[in-house]
This record gives structure tokens, C-alpha cells and sequence, in this order.
């Protein structure tokens, strides 16, 4: 039999705040984590401004940060937020005696998590060493004399995008199974979903899902610009990402980490732990229709969408509240608002729609999770979470969007749905846990 | 058994031995070796020189007419996944939207595709015009690159080096519409993106689904990266000789490039069309190493131990029931020794009778893509009833008890299990079953 599938654990580390209550508390009173970027120099990129994480201290939420100390800024990441998510689950985290009462062979990991940033300094100075631009051509050994020279082993180990999880890992002594995706900005909710089955089929008792990602550095935002992704809006950062917005110019970049421990109901009742709410339907897709562009019928979304609503077992108006992809840009939120009017067809317009990337900006590998966690806390509030800086309706876009403040509602059912570039599609539902 | 219902019906593949499944077979049973020195860059300046490259190939063979233009949107990892996804549909006898449009046999909402996939490092020269713009005092200048050096950069370079790039090129082309995964976890990638689409079609979710990982080592950046961790061999004078796994001269892997695809398929849909059956997958393991020196697996093989039994457990089998073991066998002494123990442990007293055939003497390290081509061997030998034999495995260290398979042997293998790990700790075993047609 299929294992009922329950959350005991939320932790967040993004630009709104380092825990969750602050996080929560921030979207509540709709502020946002946008400002300049200070990671590194980006005063001429054509965006100039991002969400960063900000006063991040890993000391401040493990131990035993030594066995850590070369980690990337979303390894860093998801240590804090798994420390929060292990806490209130009641799992012991840094011990090799842990007194949980937890097999540690059915302790599995399974993150969306992307790359490390390359060492910039070095990265770039290796190829002004050995390019010849006349020529057009590279010389190699004098690239390899830098790069050799300079370049550290363990700082380029950690750039790999398995090492987030690998250090969860680590940090839980955790020998069930474990994965680690990169589904672009789907990453994390298809991490979400994928653990949910590892558990319903028996294979872990407790999953550490959700994500970790910061492509806040040089060639992201690079490649992003380029593809005229990003919102230029750099005379006004903290009003750039709005979504369902007429004026939105495209998403906000920003970082973080998300973790959810996902548990089998049987272990969590045996545990005695406290349940935040049941993982009820997850649903996947693919576009397979263009690598630069969503499905312009929004085939892939609605499938994805149907698949988890069936998997719920639900009706398709059971569903109080949809946290959107809503990632303002032009595209995205026009196929996203489309997509939800072919599946919930007359209720469309009953149902509220919120974006929380209005705030917090897009985590990209991290986004779905942690826009999950919002989902957790509007069930367990009633409170559905705003989408901020929509002050000029998109007369195309009609659903309820949940404008700029926060607001009461009975939230029993709430979904979670992420888009990734490249027409990955993937949606998780949960439900308020009733005994 | 949890995946009694999944089976290998098509197998595809591009590798340092050849362009396809047929000539990289003969090439394992004629003991060829496709480690070479490094053509791609000048590797002067590498502590290694070598690697195992994938002979010349024109992706514009691979792509339908109509999406040749996307061909420029291709890293060379998304080229030789591309090619060997193309030959194991066509292998498998379904036909797709990407093999004759007017016939398609697959149900595109009902077919999945998990990829393995490495974190493809960008094409420097491609990069360095953009960077020349963006020099002050000899010394690279962000602010220049912001302005200038970025604007050189051509608009969708991006998309280029995205991991999940792979499954979306393949999926387009093949219209695969069905859940889509990426597993980014190193030289464990291949096998953990094999096991997840089995329980994909299991759980009832897909009923084929294209599984498998393709990435390529022979990049300035990446061989740098892996030269930096002391994982290579320095030994570039014999490159057909360097690669040596579990062998008392071992120093090192040597790393390179590939692809290996395969078609799977719930069982009662593939009996019911006749098609060809490889193998069962009967048993998916995986678990964690944990060893805070993130890039070596731990001294005990304790992680790999638990993935291994798993897959064997839930195949219902007793670990002397194996008549195959393809193990992950890099050539870096401390992690073949951590897997010798791991895999004596699980077999205890039949350690003496079970063939070890490592692949990577021959093949190279081929990362994300290593551990799928090794489950695409072992199908392929149970198919055969035939082990190749293992090369450069001449002397035993005291520490490795296995029964490397040193001289070519038929045999009836009933069972095969193969296992894989990665730096940063996952590990994963599959266990395959002959399927008596």
C-alpha cells in the first residue's frame, strides 16, 4: 500500500529573512528583498539589482561549520535552512549517535540544486592570459600556467551541483536514498515530488527535499541579460518584479535554500511529531515544444497541473489557493494565467492566484520549494500571501491575483506550481492535516 | 520486486570506442582501448593529457530537418546525448516524432525521460572574444564586461550549458511529453536517472520512458578541475595502458566523454508488441558516502555497501546469484579500494566466483555518462552471453579480492548488478535480470 506522505519540517534561508517566521512575517506585511547587488561589481550590467540573502552567518545555525568550510553559497544555504527544517522534525543533525529514534537508512536527500559560482578572479584572468584576440585563437599552456597556478581543488569541488546535497548529507548522516535534479526553475518543487513517491513506495521513511541555488554571480547574470530575461527596472529594484503586472519587464534574480522534510504518516504518528500538513498530489511534464519558449497553448503547464490534481484525488475546486510560478516576465505569466483558466475553467477567477517572486524574487532551483513552504504556512495562518507592485492590471490577465496585501482566507488545499526553462513543468498539492 | 514490471527494450550509445552499441561491443571484446592524447585543446599544460574521446560525428545526422537550426544551441554534452537517444529508440523498435514523424508508435503524454547530466562547463574560446573587450592593465575588468564584454556574448549562450538542456533537446525532438528529469549527481548521475525512471513507469506515471546520461570530461576547465582534485593519472606516455582499474600501478582516471541511452518499457507493453527484451530491472539501490573529503568515497565503502544491497535485496536474490559485476572501478587507488571492500563485504564467500568486469581501462571515465554505459554493457553481455575481458587489471593489489575478469568468457549471466558513486557522496547500484524470450 501507498504510504500517506505528511511535512514535519520547514526551513528557509532567502532574501526576506534567515528563518521562517521573519521570512513569513516580511510577505505578511508585503516587503520585498530586493536591492543592489553587492556580491560582486555589477554597476554596468544592464541589471545592477537582485535579491540577495543578506547577514547570512552559517556559524549561527550549525556546529560544526569546519566540515563545511569550502561550501558554495547555496551549500551554505541549505545547511541553515535544514538546520531549522531537522529542529522542529525533532532530527538530531551533527552527531554520529543520534537519539531520534531514526534509521539513518531511511533517511534519504533529494534537493534541486544548481551550480556553484566559478572562481571569478581566476576564471576570467586564465583567459586574458591565454587568449590571443588578433590570432583569434588560445594559447593553453600559458591558461593552464594561471589556472594551475591559482585555482584551488576544493573551490572548484564545490561549484558541482550534487555538493548541496552532499552536504545535507554530512550534516544528517543520512544513508537513504539520495538525489539531487536540476530541472531549471522546476527544480525544486520535481525535488519535492520525486521524494514524495520515494516515501509512498516505501523506499525512505523521511526525505530532506526542496532546493538550494544562487545565480547571482558574473555569468549568470551575464546569461540571463542576455537572453533579456532579467527586469532592467534599475532606478526602482524594489518594485522590478510584477508579476500579472501590464508593465512587468521580466523576473528578479535572487538565492536561497529551502528544506521540507517530507515523512511516512506511520513514521511521524510512531514519532510523535508535529504535522504541518499532507503532501496529497504531484504531477510532471514536459513541453517538448522549444527550448527558448513555453508551449503557447500551455499544453505542458495544464498537463502537469491535471496530472497532480488527479494524483490528489481531488476536484480541481477543492484547491483554495494557488501559489504561482509568477515570475514576471511577459511570457510566463500570461501562459501561467492561461493555463489556469483551461483547467479550473469557471472557477478561475474564484480562485487566488499569488506570486510570492514579487517579494522574494526568483530563487530559480530553490524557487518551488521554498514557495511551497509559503503554501505550509497559508494553510496553517489562513492567510494567503500578496503579490506586491500589481498597480497597473494586465487587462489580459483577470484572475485574482491577490494584490499587494496580504489577506485572510480559509485555506484547506493550496498548490504549488513551478515552470523551468526548457519546458519542465512541475506541480505539487497539499492539504491541511486532519487526523 | 518494485520494479518487476520494467524492462530494457533499446539501447544507444556514443563512446571512445565508437558511434554506436555494435562497434563499442567489439571493441570491449577485442580489448581495443579509446583513451588517446587530448585532441579538443592543446592539454600541454594539464598534468594530464589524455582522455577518452568520441570519434567524429555530425550532429546534423541526428536532428530532423526542421530543428537543424537548434543545432547551434548544442554543447557537446547535448550532441552525444542526442545521437545515442536517436539509436536507442530505433534500437527499440518504437518509433518516435524524431525517427519517422508519419509512424509514431509512442503516446508522447505517456513517455518520460530522466537524464543524467554533469554541469557543463562553458566553451572558454567561445567566452574569450567577450572577455578581450573587457581588459584594463592587463587584468580582467568586471566593469568592462558589463558594459562591453557582455553585450559580445551571443544572446542565448546560456542555454548552451544548462544540465536539463539534454532532456529538453531530446524531448523536443523525439516529443516526449511525459514527467522529465535531470540528475546532477556527478559519475552517480547515469545510474541514479535509470533508476528513477523505472520507478517512474512502475508507479504508473510513464509507460516508456528514454533514461540514461551523457556529459563530456574533455574540456580545458573541467579536466582542470578533476587534474586540481588529483583524481588523473599522470601517466601520458601509454594511454592505452594508463586507466587501470583495481591493478597495483593504478594512478589515477582518466576522464573523457560519452553517451548511453536507454528505452524502458513496462513489460506486459513490450511482450505484448514482441519487441526484443535486454533485460528486467530487477533491484535500484542508492544511498550516501559519507566522507567529509567530499571527492573520495569513504575508506570503508560503507554507502556504496548499503545502495549494493538494496539493489540485490529487492531483486530477491542472495549476492552469490550474480553472474556479473560491472563496479565503478575509476583507477583512483583509494576509491577502488573503498569499492573492493564495499563489494566483498555483499558478497562474502562468493567473491571468488563472481566476474568482475570493469569498463573504464577501455571507455574511459565518462562521468554522468559512466554509469548508464555500464548498464547498457551489462545488458548487452546478458544479451550476448559473453564477458569481455578486463584490461590493464594485470596485478591484484592484496587488498582487492575480486574475481576481475581477466580472460573473455560465455556464460549464461541470469544476474548482473552494476554500481556507480560520485565526489560529494551519492551512491547507486542496479541489478538487471535475464529475461528468458
Amino acid at each position: 500500500m501507498s504510504q500517506t506522505v505528511v511535512i514535519t519540517g520547514i526551513g528557509i534561508v532567502c532574501p526576506m529573512g534567515n528563518d521562517v517566521e521573519t521570512v513569513w512575517a516580511g510577505m505578511m506585511a508585503g516587503e520585498n528583498g530586493v536591492d543592489k547587488t553587492t556580491i560582486f561589481d555589477a554597476s554596468t550590467f544592464p541589471t545592477t539589482f537582485c535579491a540577495e540573502v543578506k547577514n547570512y552567518n552559517l556559524a549561527e545555525h550549525i556546529a560544526k561549520p569546519q566540515l563545511h568550510k569550502h561550501c558554495n553559497r547555496a551549500s551554505g544555504f541549505v545547511l541553515g535552512a535544514a538546520a531549522q527544517a531537522c529542529s522542529q522534525a525533532g532530527i538530531d543533525i551533527e552527531t554520529d549517535e543520534p537519539t531520534d529514534g531514526i534509521d539513518r537508512t531511511g533517511l534519504g536527500v533529494y534537493l534541486g540544486a544548481g551550480e556553484g559560482s566559478v572562481d571569478n578572479e581566476n576564471f576570467f584572468n586564465a583567459i586574458v592570459q591565454g587568449w590571443d584576440d588578433r590570432a583569434g585563437r588560445m594559447d593553453w599552456a600559458a591558461w593552464a600556467k594561471l589556472a594551475f597556478g591559482r585555482m584551488q581543488a576544493q573551490r572548484e569541488l564545490e561549484q558541482e551541483a550534487n555538493m548541496p546535497a552532499g552536504h545535507l548529507a554530512i550534516l544528517t548522516g543520512a544513508r537513504g536514498p539520495s538525489r539531487s535534479c536540476l530541472t531549471a526553475c522546476a527544480a525544486s518543487t520535481q525535488a519535492v515530488g520525486e521524494a514524495t513517491e520515494m516515501i509512498r513506495n516505501g523506499q525512505a521513511d523521511i526525505m530532506l527535499s526542496g532546493g538550494a541555488h544562487s545565480m547571482i554571480h558574473p555569468l549568470g547574470i551575464t546569461g540571463f541579460n542576455r537572453l533579456t530575461a532579467l527586469s532592467t527596472r534599475n532606478d526602482s529594484p524594489e518594485t522590478a518584479s510584477r508579476p500579472f503586472s501590464k508593465d512587468r519587464d521580466g523576473f528578479v534574480i535572487g538565492e536561497g535554500a529551502a528544506v521540507i522534510v517530507l515523512e511516512a504518516l506511520s513514521s511521524a504518528t510512531r514519532r510523535r511529531a508535529k504535522i504541518l500538513a499532507e503532501v496529497i498530489g504531484y504531477g510532471s511534464s514536459s513541453d517538448a515544444f522549444r527550448i527558448t519558449d513555453m508551449h503557447a497553448e500551455a499544453r505542458g503547464a495544464v498537463q502537469a497541473i491535471e496530472a497532480a490534481i488527479a494524483d490528489a484525488e481531488i476536484n480541481y475546486k477543492d484547491i483554495d489557493y494557488i501559489n504561482a510560478h509568477g515570475t514576471s516576465t511577459s511570457e510566463n505569466d500570461s501562459i501561467e494565467t492561461l493555463a489556469i483558466k483551461k483547467v479550473f475553467k469557471q472557477e478561475a477567477k474564484n480562485i487566488p492566484v499569488s506570486s510570492i517572486k514579487s517579494m522574494a524574487g526568483h530563487l530559480i532551483g530553490a524557487a518551488g520549494a521554498s514557495e511551497l513552504i509559503t503554501c505550509v504556512l497559508a494553510i496553517r495562518d489562513n492567510m494567503l500571501p500578496p503579490t506586491i507592485n500589481l498597480h497597473e492590471p494586465d487587462p489580459e490577465l483577470d484572475l485574482d491575483y491577490v494584490p499587494n496585501e496580504a489577506r485572510k482566507a480559509k485555506v484547506d488545499i493550496a498548490m504549488s506550481e513551478s515552470f523551468g526553462f526548457g519546458g519542465q513543468n512541475n506541480v505539487v498539492i497539499i492539504k491541511r492535516f486532519e487526523k | 520486486m518494485k520494479n518487476a514490471g520494467v524492462v530494457i527494450t533499446g539501447l544507444g550509445v556514443v563512446t571512445p570506442l565508437g558511434l554506436t552499441m555494435e562497434q563499442t561491443w567489439e571493441g570491449l571484446c577485442q580489448g581495443r582501448c579509446g583513451i588517446s592524447p587530448i585532441r579538443a585543446f592543446d592539454p600541454a599544460g594539464f598534468t594530464c593529457k589524455i582522455a577518452g574521446q568520441v570519434p567524429d560525428f555530425k550532429i546534423r545526422d541526428y536532428v530532423p530537418k526542421s530543428l537543424r537550426k537548434t543545432a547551434k544551441l548544442m554543447s557537446r554534452d547535448i550532441e552525444l546525448a542526442i545521437a545515442a537517444a536517436g539509436q536507442a529508440f530505433h534500437n527499440s523498435g518504437l518509433v518516435t516524432k524524431g525517427l519517422d514523424e508519419g509512424n509514431v508508435t509512442i503516446e508522447p503524454a505517456r513517455t518520460a525521460i530522466n537524464i543524467g547530466a554533469g554541469l557543463i562547463s562553458c566553451d572558454l574560446v567561445e567566452l574569450a572574444p567577450a572577455v578581450a573587450k573587457s581588459i584594463t592593465d592587463g587584468k580582467f575588468d568586471i566593469r568592462k564586461w558589463g558594459k562591453d564584454g557582455l553585450q559580445a556574448v551571443t544572446p542565448l549562450w546560456l542555454l548552451k550549458y544548462l544540465p536539463n538542456m539534454l532532456a529538453c533537446h531530446i524531448g523536443i525532438i523525439h516529443d516526449i511529453q511525459g514527467p522529465s528529469n535531470t540528475i546532477t549527481c556527478a559519475e552517480a548521475a547515469g545510474q541514479l536517472a535509470i533508476g528513477e525512471a523505472a520507478q517512474v513507469i512502475s508507479r504508473g506515471d510513464a509507460d516508456v520512458a528514454l533514461a540514461g546520461g551523457g556529459e563530456s570530461k574533455v574540456n580545458p576547465i573541467v579536466m582542470l578541475r578533476q587534474c586540481l582534485l588529483k583524481r588523473t593519472t599522470e601517466n601520458n606516455d601509454e594511454p592505452k595502458k594508463s586507466c587501470r582499474p583495481f591493478d597495483t600501478k593504478a594512478s589515477g582516471s582518466v576522464f573523457g566523454e560519452a553517451a548511453a541511452m536507454l528505452v524502458l518499457e513496462k513489460a506486459d507493453s513490450a511482450k505484448s508488441r514482441n519487441a526484443k527484451i535486454y533485460a528486467r530491472i530487477a533491484g535500484f539501490g542508492q544511498s550516501n558516502s559519507l566522507n567529509p573529503e567530499y571527492e573520495k568515497l569513504e575508506p570503508d565503502g560503507k554507502g556504496l555497501q548499503i545502495a549494493i544491497e538494496k539493489a540485490i535485496e529487492e531483486a530477491g536474490i542472495k549476492a552469490d546469484e550474480l553472474d556479473l559485476i560491472i563496479p565503478h572501478g575509476t583507477a583512483i587507488p583509494h576509491d577502488d579500494r573503498a569499492e573492493a571492500i564495499a563489494l566483498q563485504n555483499v558478497l562474502g564467500s562468493a567473491v571468488e566466483k563472481v566476474p568482475v568486469f570493469p569498463t573504464k581501462s577501455m571507455l574511459s571515465n565518462t562521468a554522468a555518462a559512466a554509469g548508464a554505459l555500464d548498464v547498457v554493457i551489462a545488458a548487452t553481455a546478458i544479451k550476448m552471453n559473453r564477458i569481455p575481458a578486463a584490461k590493464n587489471c594485470d596485478q591484484r593489489p592484496g587488498w582487492c579480492k575480486l574475481n576481475i575478469n581477466t580472460v573473455e568468457q560465455n556464460k549464461n549471466i541470469r544476474y548482473a548488478l552494476c554500481c556507480s558513486y560520485t565526489y560529494g557522496g551519492q551512491t547507486a547500484a542496479i541489478v538487471l535480470k535475464k529475461v528468458e524470450q
